[in-house]
């Protein structure tokens, strides 16, 4: 019998990952995109695993409000991607640094 | 045994969402066959649509709370009054940007169906009585935002803008649904009203969970505020977007976090008032001193604005923090009266703005006197205001929020508020030197379409006769926490 702990600490897990993902990477902003996803899959493993738990079914319903939402969220980031892509021919993180002062 | 019968929701507390959602399709169909030279019937369409949604509001209002949708949708007094605020906050700001989208030659349909999807975000915000309603009127709105910023797609400035937001946007919300994800696993109900029932009565093992779960809601609240540390991506969004853009961000969006701060933190949350009291008290204190310190040392004046919204921010966050009627009230004040200042503030910069030129130097402010008097009065009433000086609302709004503070006895903080807006007070006064001491370097006239200077007038001169006043304002205010 797997216990909840062992899911709340799966989900836990994913989010730091997901978190590290977004701030230690350097390099691509396709990966912040990966990491937002993984993101909100842990959400959802906590959701589910709570929702089994409690007997309760609104955990998973709002399961399926998250999957639609992230979708249309990956379908925005990827196009706010290309238009930066198109204008400055690169996805280096590092050099999205014009806006400061 | 399953419950087969299906009753039909109340729908009379909704009609204003279904309006509008309802007229921005219609918009998004129309826009595909409008030739260029028809496409002010967008303009004049949304704002129909802004106008008619706000009457509706104003007819189905009740004064008592009413619970719809099995309680995941409330409407009472403080959420019709925040929604017909966000209403004359987007329509103005529709106003102000048309030449601005004409001169860059960004005057198109999605402009106004994206601000259009963003106000019913928002108004669901506002509506919201469940952490699904929640999360779904934020996306709403953050979704709609990312694409307006990165909306000027040739532009380098506003398309880096646009993904910084869209990652620490999407950070936020991700950090948000985790709170809300261990707020449903310790009471196992989605409900606000049902999450405050049942965390009155948790044992201690569950208070620690329930405990971290407020910290990340609190953490995503404070991302879609802008409070400091969590305010990283404020000056750069405001810098990057074009100024219309900045306009509507800067404005409306604030009003809706306020009511999401107020369904989750005060509603929701409310026995929990002592933890998450000292976290608003350090997220204040840190907002106005990083906020107002570090805009003294801009020279562009969309950042220094920007700033200056993470320091009105910490001002908010004070209200809310005392934690009774009066501070709520205040603070409900505080962000309207925001939303109205920073309306006229990004207003002014493209009012000064025309084609080929961005007037987002401080510098270009400069002998602005010489240029047109009656803007110059324009801006240094906003300016004023913005510093909280009298007979300006900003004053009030101030005023009101520290006397909350002081009335719960956290007498200290008030004195910090104090001190540092006195500092704050360097930049704003900056502005209104160069427009009145110093020469021009650009004798340009200004020339802006009638409609919105009227509007401009309007808002400066409004925000000096609240300043005179306040009553009405304050007493709707307080009407809405009664």
């Amino acid at each position: 019998m797997i216990s909840i702990t062992d899911y709340l600490v799966l989900g836990a897990i994913l989010f730091c990952i997901s978190v590290a993902g977004i701030f230690l990477n350097r390099k691509n902003v396709i990966i912040l995109l990966m990491s937002i996803e993984v993101m909100l899959l842990a959400v959802n493993m906590n959701f589910v695993a709570f929702s089994h738990y409690l007997g309760d079914i609104s955990g998973q319903v709002f399961v399926f409000f998250i999957l639609t939402v992230a979708a249309a969220e990956s379908a925005i980031g990827l196009a706010i991607l290309v238009v930066l892509f198109r204008n400055r021919r690169t996805i280096n993180v590092e050099e999205l640094d014009t806006l400061k002062g | 045994m399953m419950q087969t019968s299906f009753q039909m929701p109340d729908l009379t507390p909704a009609i204003p969402e279904i309006f509008l959602l309802t007229m921005t399709c219609i918009i998004l169909l129309i826009v595909p066959y409008l030739s260029d030279k028809n496409r002010v019937l967008t303009y004049l369409l949304s704002l129909g649509s802004l106008a008619a949604t706000a009457a509706l509001t104003v007819a189905v209002h009740t004064s008592e709370t009413v619970y719809t949708f099995s309680g995941s949708f409330v409407s009472d007094t403080m959420g019709d009054v925040l929604k017909v605020f966000v209403y004359l906050v987007t329509a103005v700001v529709f106003i102000y940007s048309r030449k601005y989208l004409l001169d860059r030659n960004i005057f198109k349909g999605e402009f106004y169906v994206l601000g259009l999807f963003a106000v019913l975000g928002m108004m669901v915000m506002i509506s919201a009585h469940s952490l699904l309603t929640m999360y779904l009127g934020l996306e709403l709105l953050s979704l709609s935002l990312y694409a307006l910023v990165a909306f000027q797609r040739d532009s380098k400035d506003a398309t880096e803008a646009a993904m910084k937001y869209f990652v620490l946007g999407a950070l936020a919300s991700g950090m948000l649904l985790y709170g809300m994800s261990l707020l449903y696993g310790v009471t196992g109900t989605l409900d606000i009203g049902g999450v405050q029932t049942v965390a009155a009565g948790l044992e201690d093992s569950k208070k620690l969970v329930m405990g971290l779960g407020l910290v990340f809601v609190i953490v995503g609240m404070a991302f879609k505020l802008g409070a400091v540390p969590f305010h990283m991506w404020i000056p750069d969004v405001y810098h990057g977007a074009p100024t219309a853009v900045t306009l509507f961000i800067g404005t409306a969006p604030k009003i809706a976090a306020f009511a999401m701060v107020m369904r989750l933190l005060v509603e929701g949350l409310g026995d929990m008032h002592d933890q998450w009291q000292d976290i608003l008290i350090i997220m204040a204190v840190l907002s106005m001193a990083i906020g107002n310190v570090i805009a003294i040392a801009q020279t562009n004046i969309k950042r220094m604005l920007a700033y200056s919204t993470i320091s009105h921010v910490g001002f908010l966050l004070l209200g809310i923090l005392a934690g009774t009627q009066a501070g709520y009230s205040s603070s409900m004040f505080y962000v309207i009266v925001y939303a109205l200042m920073s309306m006229g503030g990004f207003g002014m910069i493209i009012l000064m703005s025309r084609a080929g030129f961005e007037a987002d130097k401080i510098s270009d402010f400069k002998g602005l006197n010489e240029r047109s008097p009656w803007f110059a009065f324009m801006m240094l009433i906003i300016m004023l205001s913005m510093a909280g000086v009298p007979p300006t609302v900003g004053f009030y709004a101030k005023l009101a929020v520290l006397q909350s503070v002081i009335g719960v006895g956290l007498t200290w903080l008030a004195i910090v508020a104090v001190v540092f807006s006195v500092i704050g007070m360097f930049y704003y006064l900056r502005v209104i030197k160069y427009m009145y001491f110093d020469k021009a370097d650009d004798t340009t006239p200004i020339e802006s379409p009638t409609d919105m200077k009227l509007v401009m007038s309007a808002n400066g001169l409004g925000i000096l006769f609240l300043g005179i006043a306040p009553g009405s304002l304050l007493a709707m205010c307080a009407a809405a926490f009664s």
